[in-house]
């Protein structure tokens, strides 16, 4: 119990300099938790795909689409258990910095592919009865304040012309990292837009998507669905819907390394603020922990009294870090919420943000440690402050 | 009167390891903040960079880049033959049809796939693009499976080295050249005649026009943009080059200086934070100190002045070193994805003299701020009291 008396009284003789450094290790709590949160977020598109889902795409590259003949053939690849197809739109909807998802999808089925989307108003009858009737995503609807029955105007980019889409569902995510910020709309309609403007470059589908009878069979299946296509106009490369996401992430890679990097520093940096900090007070004290010896004191009490008092400053600043994060990082998903729909603070951050005050807190303390331990008590007697 | 800034320097002499603790707190942040906004110059460096305002680029109306941008061959010859656009010896309009495309290829080493741009081109090209240069190798032969690769590419993806093969349209296309290009994104690209590319993917239709302009650009182009407006032949939008490459940097670009400017923010509190501990502790170690100075005749504002400088000091020293670890980054290269393209673009963290006063200038504020309180507590320090202070 004394020992516990002893760490609370010594922080709270420089009260000051105690709080500054619990603020330090908040502040870096918060960055720390931001920045992982950040590097999460490119994941969660990969988290959220299905063991038993497949994409198959041009081999050449996304941007070349495929004939819908294709959808037939793959259907009849032993395996495959259904097939639904989309185009990626890429509208612009009143300026080019609204930027959100937007896919002509074959309804029916691609409802049916993904049974995560939840229609919350409007109905399936409704949306599959109007040819320019689209389905948006319940976060998409809030910020823009659409409701059913309103007109979404498009400026088309890849298909171009003018497009005008009529709410008639909104959508929630099952799951709580479903994106709920992308457009869906009729395939059929833009097809017959396509085949108005560019007779003959009607019927193709972006990619398709295709579920397996039986996940373990994925890597049969896709081998067979590319060797299908092999040595024709158009061959495929099918993946995993996971490989599939984590090649988008791995385009960014490099500035996904750079991120880590600078979590790293944050560490440092609080390593450095807090070991300022012990340095500082245990040389002050000098004095003290020698007449604590000369009364009889072991090592291990004078170690505890030091590592002690780091980790109840670590332990609050990261206490209170934590509390802070939460709407830092809901600050940070309103700030980049074009680039990721969907960034929440995980579990694994706070665990890791836990770790590390931890971790600092001991290092921190070691090096005062290590020199109130070394030097002899007539030395430390000597010292003045 | 002032007390000298000597004093400052012994005194952070004097302690040492506090002095180089706290100022390698304020580097990382120099850096970190520094860094950030070398990545940004770089990035903007190398696509801004890519155009010429000399050229016009005419692309798909509402599309937004060459990519998405679909151009028929008779508005091509129609926009190639205005009178805006400037002409060669032989009386020929210098003027390109391009088609672009992106094949997805390989990254050496790590097996990552991304996407290249594809570039078909024709024989005005070099000449409209003068910093494209064949170092190694050849040019194409008109009408062959030949083509040449960006320097860049060339060293970051399979396949793209120098009399290696890349697979895509059911053929085979041999690298017989690879060609610098003033550090600019071409360099991230791969070249080759636009007729044969064009047929193997089967696409008969240019994604985009480049003309050089007549001499005066800038009038030539508002000229061929209201000549475009009232042809209505033409679905084109026009763009300056320089201004075409600038948008297609935007996206990216924003997101690099927001995410630059929250981590930098949070490591500057931080910083403060650490300024501010040890300033305290340094006021407080020389109470006995600022009594004798004040017993001297230095007045409040005096002390006040020299604890400010010491801190600014401090941290200045961090900013330089900060700054000077920054400029290191200026040997990494970075190759990503541009999401407004879609395609893969390398460059290199860039450094200019604003973004080095920027990192200091940024270290000062911080020594400033977290200085502050301690400074004051310093002047307000009464004298009999701080020499009776043992």
């Amino acid at each position: 119990m004394w020992v516990l008396r002893l760490i609370l009284k010594n922080s709270g003789r420089h009260k000051l300099r105690s709080m500054l450094t619990v603020l330090g290790v908040a502040l870096a709590i918060v960055a720390f938790g931001v920045v992982r949160t950040l590097i999460l977020a490119w994941y969660t598109q990969a988290e959220n795909s299905s063991p038993d889902r497949l994409v198959t795409r041009h081999a050449v590259s996304l941007t070349f689409d495929l004939p819908l003949a294709h959808r037939g053939k793959i259907e009849q690849v032993p395996g495959v258990k259904a097939v639904t197809y989309a185009n990626w739109f890429g509208g612009v909807y009143k300026d080019k910095s609204n930027f959100f998802a937007q896919f002509a999808c074959d309804f029916p089925t691609y409802l049916d592919m993904y049974p995560e989307f939840e229609i919350i108003e409007g109905s399936r009858d409704t949306l599959f009865a109007e040819r320019n009737a689209c389905m948006v995503g319940k976060k998409l609807a809030a910020k823009y304040g659409w409701k059913i029955g309103d007109i979404i105007p498009l400026i088309g980019t890849i298909y171009p012309g003018d497009y005008e889409f009529v709410v008639r569902a909104i959508y929630a995510g099952k799951e709580p990292n479903t994106d709920e910020s992308t457009m869906l709309f009729h395939w059929s309609y833009l097809d017959l837009r396509v085949a108005e403007a560019f007779p003959g470059n009607e019927g193709r589908a972006g990619f398709y998507i295709i579920r397996l009878a039986d996940p373990l069979s994925a890597a049969r299946v896709s081998e067979a669905v590319d060797a299908k296509f092999l040595n024709s106009s158009a061959e495929t490369l099918t993946e995993t819907e996971e490989a599939f996401a984590l090649g988008f992430v791995s385009m960014s890679s490099a500035i996904i390394t750079g991120i880590r990097i600078v979590s790293i520093l944050i560490i440092a940096i609080v390593l450095l603020v807090m070991a300022n900090t012990m340095a500082m007070s245990a040389r002050e004290r000098m004095k003290e922990y020698s007449v604590l010896k000369t009364l009889g004191f072991r090592k291990g009490h004078l170690m505890g009294l030091l590592s002690g008092e780091s980790l109840l400053l670590s332990g609050l600043g990261c206490l209170i870090g934590i509390g802070l994060l939460m709407p830092a990082v809901g600050g940070l998903s309103v700030a980049l919420s074009d680039f990721f729909p969907i960034m929440f603070l995980g579990a694994s951050t706070v665990g890791w943000a836990v770790l590390i005050s931890f971790v600092v807190a001991m290092v921190a303390a070691s090096y005062p440690v290590w020199r109130v331990l070394s030097a002899t008590i007539t030395e430390g007697l000597r010292q003045i402050g | 009167m002032k007390i000298p800034i000597s004093y400052n320097f012994r005194n952070m002499k004097a302690r040492r390891n506090t002095t180089l603790v706290t100022a390698l707190g304020v580097s990382l942040v120099v850096f970190v903040f520094t860094s950030s906004l070398m990545l940004n110059y770089g990035l903007r460096k190398t696509l801004v960079d890519t155009g010429s305002s000399e050229n016009a680029v005419a692309i798909r109306k509402s599309s937004q880049s060459e990519l998405q941008s679909v151009v028929t061959r008779e508005s091509a010859a129609i926009l190639s033959s205005q009178p805006e656009v400037a002409r060669d010896a032989a009386g020929q309009s210098v003027a390109s049809a391009e088609s672009v495309v992106l094949i997805n290829l390989k990254k050496r080493g790590s097996d990552e796939p991304s996407n290249v741009t594809i570039r078909g081109v024709g024989p005005q090209s070099l000449v409209i693009r003068s910093q494209v240069k064949i170092t190694e190798g050849r040019a194409w032969t008109p009408g062959s499976s030949e083509v040449i690769a960006g320097r860049r590419i060339a060293e970051g993806f399979q396949g793209c080295g120098l009399g290696e093969t890349v697979r895509f349209g059911s053929r085979d296309w041999t690298i017989v050249g690879l060609f610098d290009a003033d550090g600019s994104g071409f360099e991230s690209e791969i070249w080759g005649d636009a007729d044969q590319l064009m047929q193997a993917y089967g696409r008969p239709m240019y994604s985009s026009v480049i003309m050089r302009l007549a001499p005066p650009a800038e009038a030539n182009l508002l000229a061929l943009k209201d000549r475009a407006a009232a042809d209505p032949r033409i679905t084109a939008d026009l763009f300056s080059e320089r201004t075409y490459y600038e948008n297609q940097t935007q996206t990216m670009s924003i997101f690099i200086s927001v995410l630059g400017n929250v981590i930098s923010a949070l490591f500057s509190l931080g910083a403060i934070v650490g300024a501010m501990i040890t300033m305290y502790a340094t006021v407080s170690n020389r109470t006995t100190e600022i009594g004798t100075l004040r017993a001297l005749g230095f007045r409040r504002r005096s002390i006040l002045a020299t604890f400010l400088v010491e801190s600014v000091l401090l941290s200045l020293l961090g900013g330089l070193g900060g700054v000077a670890l920054a400029s290191l980054m200026q040997m990494v290269s970075v190759s990503t994805t541009n999401w407004d393209t879609f395609s893969e673009v390398a460059f290199t963290f860039a450094l200019s003299p604003g973004i080095a006063v920027s990192g200091l200038v940024f270290a000062a504020v911080m020594g400033l701020v977290g200085g502050f309180l301690p400074a004051v507590r310093a002047s307000r320090l009464g004298i009999v009291e701080a020499l009776r202070t043992t």
